[in-house]
């Protein structure tokens, strides 16, 4: 099974005067490695400020596009990982051992496999071929 | 690929009732285990014993966590208590032979273990070598191979004996039993807890990235029983080599191996149709196979071939597997290629069923005529004779020759020879038609 795991923080969240960012980005890269190890880590990344992206709002037809910062939003997407483990349990353990302080959370999350899906629908068939033009991920395993 | 998510209704969560405690013991184990036994290894000084320990450990988990809630930090709990565990028994041992003596050895075990108590449970650093050095302990050579694949699933990738029993499809007994064995050959062969010297390291990781491949294989070749076990073992030789790789990164065969072993799985998807029947690769549904771990494969390649010390063994199979994970169908495949590559594969790792594939890839190279010449080259050798593999694909080319009446009678010949009910019908099928 694959997880996502999603790390969010308050909208405007910023890291206390007295942390060491050094720190903070050697406990994240020894928990990155301690995944690597235990070969449960598929992929991950971490995402640029939120003044680089926007918000596209439904609300109205056709959509509006606003510019980030995001006004609304009360907490911010800042990174992920894919990791696959046997249960669901596993990627919770792996979950709690990341490096977040309070204030922060992981929202973890199960990646769909094509195959849950009407395999009789004409796009979900399709989506096979999409997958393979764009080499995306679509383990089979566990 | 963007899409609405369909929900449905969320199953139990992770509460804290008695069940979901006992799925949180094993998820726990599943990733503490290796590092316990390795930590408890270099402790008491044998692999058995440390091993026994921290299976009583987890059986203590399993009794209390549902009643009192799981520790904060169940990975040290349970190494705190093995170790508590270790001094016990040291000290029953003790009481049967010199009890005073004995008296004083343990109270000095007692406060050194004691004093690391507190501390970390272990260093990450010396905690990788641990489980480095556990890897090689369960491939020891003394071993029998099936000890070695017990051994390895059990105390590396932390399967139960029932679940190496379920995925083997052999009784649990059989799993105890062989376990058992291992244990005592190592503790009477006083196998060190040790990484083998630089000069020694070769031959022995040879043997450790050989059990991950077999682990994969019986995985991998598995058409019968309960088939989602055995994914599962490829799964778990997949995270093997992974976990292999990752600690010896300066091995081109380690990555050449998890190159493979990705390459390989990615068809798994198009391997079989919807009655379980198996579908040859020219046959295969190619968009379904699994592109993202194309890519990890072809990247665990590169960075074997980046280390600059050639090619050898699973490098040159996972190249072969590389050259048909790139092609969009069997007539585009780089089949020239495959064939110097088999070639190649020869020199170091000379096999009669690679050279038979080498003739299949001559002939779809070079057309069924240069193909048979290969298969004839190998037949004279007689090293495939009594295998239903060469007059199987001999009678293939002879059939695309129209040399129809030989054709026949080879494909007659090796459904004769195959032990395969459904590999036999296929032949039959075949020489009915020809």
């Amino acid at each position: 099974m694959r997880y996502m795991l999603i790390m969010r923080t308050p909208a405007g969240f910023e890291m206390p005067e007295d942390v060491d960012f050094t720190e903070v980005v050697n406990a994240m890269g020894a928990f990155n490695e301690s995944l690597i190890k235990a070969g449960v880590l598929l992929a991950g990344d971490g995402l640029a400020p939120p003044e680089e992206g926007f918000v596209v709002d439904f609300d109205s037809t056709p959509p509006v596009v606003t510019d980030g910062p995001y006004t609304e939003a009360k907490e911010l997407f800042n990174g992920f990982w894919i990791i696959q483990t046997s249960t669901k349990e596993e990627a919770a353990e792996w979950a709690k051992r990341c490096p977040l302080g309070p204030g922060m959370r992981l929202e973890v999350r199960r990646v769909t496999e094509t195959e849950e899906f009407d395999q009789d629908n004409e796009y979900i068939q399709k989506e096979y071929e999409w997958r393979e033009q764009l080499g995306t991920d679509r383990p089979v395993q566990g | 690929m963007a899409r609405a998510a369909r929900h449905r209704q969320a199953g139990p969560g992770l509460t804290d009732s008695a069940a979901a405690a006992r799925r949180r013991v094993e998820a726990v184990w599943r990733i503490e285990s290796a590092r316990i036994v390795a930590t408890l290894t270099r402790v008491v000084g044998d692999f058995g014993l440390a091993e026994d320990l921290a299976q009583e450990a987890l059986v203590d988990a399993l009794a209390q966590w549902p009643r009192d809630g799981v520790p904060p930090n169940p990975g040290a709990w349970l190494t705190t208590v093995a170790k508590r565990k270790a001094i016990d028994r040291r000290r029953r041992l003790a009481r049967l032979d010199d009890r005073h003596a004995a008296i004083a050895r343990a109270l000095a075990e007692e406060q050194r273990l004691a004093a690391t108590e507190h501390e970390p449970p272990w260093d990450p650093g010396t905690v990788d070598d641990d489980v480095l050095r556990l890897v090689f302990v369960a491939c020891h050579p003394i071993l029998p191979r099936e000890s070695q694949i017990a051994l390895t699933l059990r105390v590396v990738g932390g399967l139960t004996t029932d679940e190496i029993a379920r995925a083997f499809m052999v009784p649990v007994s059989t799993v105890q039993q062989r376990v058992v064995r291992a244990k005592r050959t190592i503790a009477a062969a006083s196998v060190p807890f040790e990484v083998p010297p630089r000069e020694e390291l070769g031959g022995r990781l040879a043997s450790v990235l050989q059990v991950v491949y077999l682990i994969f294989n019986e995985g991998y070749a598995a058409t019968s029983g309960t088939s989602w076990m055995r994914t599962d073992l490829a799964g778990e030789a997949l995270r093997l080599a992974r976990t292999v790789s990752a600690l010896v990164p300066d091995e081109p065969d380690a990555h050449a191996l998890l190159a493979l072993l990705e390459l390989q799985a990615s068809r798994f998807a198009a391997r079989i149709d919807a009655d379980g029947e198996p579908i040859l690769l020219a046959d295969q549904d190619r968009s379904r196979w699994d592109h993202g771990q194309i890519q990890r494969g072809r990247a665990a390649l590169a960075r074997a071939d980046a280390i600059g010390r050639g090619r050898g063994a699973y490098a040159l199979q996972a190249a072969i597997a590389e050259c048909h994970a790139v092609a969009p169908s069997t007539d585009e495949t780089d089949w020239d290629r495959i064939v110097r590559l088999y070639e190649a594969l020869a020199d170091v790792a000379p096999s009669p069923v690679a050279d038979l594939n080498r003739a299949v890839a001559v002939a779809m190279a070079g057309g069924p005529a240069a193909g048979l010449a290969a298969v004839d080259e190998l037949a004279a050798t007689g090293a495939l004779s009594g295998s239903a593999l060469l007059p199987g694909v001999r009678g293939e080319l002879l059939a695309r020759l129209g040399r129809r009446d030989e054709a026949r009678e080879e494909l007659l010949t090796a459904a004769a020879l195959t032990r395969n009910e459904r590999e036999r019908a296929v032949l039959l099928r075949k020489a009915e038609r020809t």
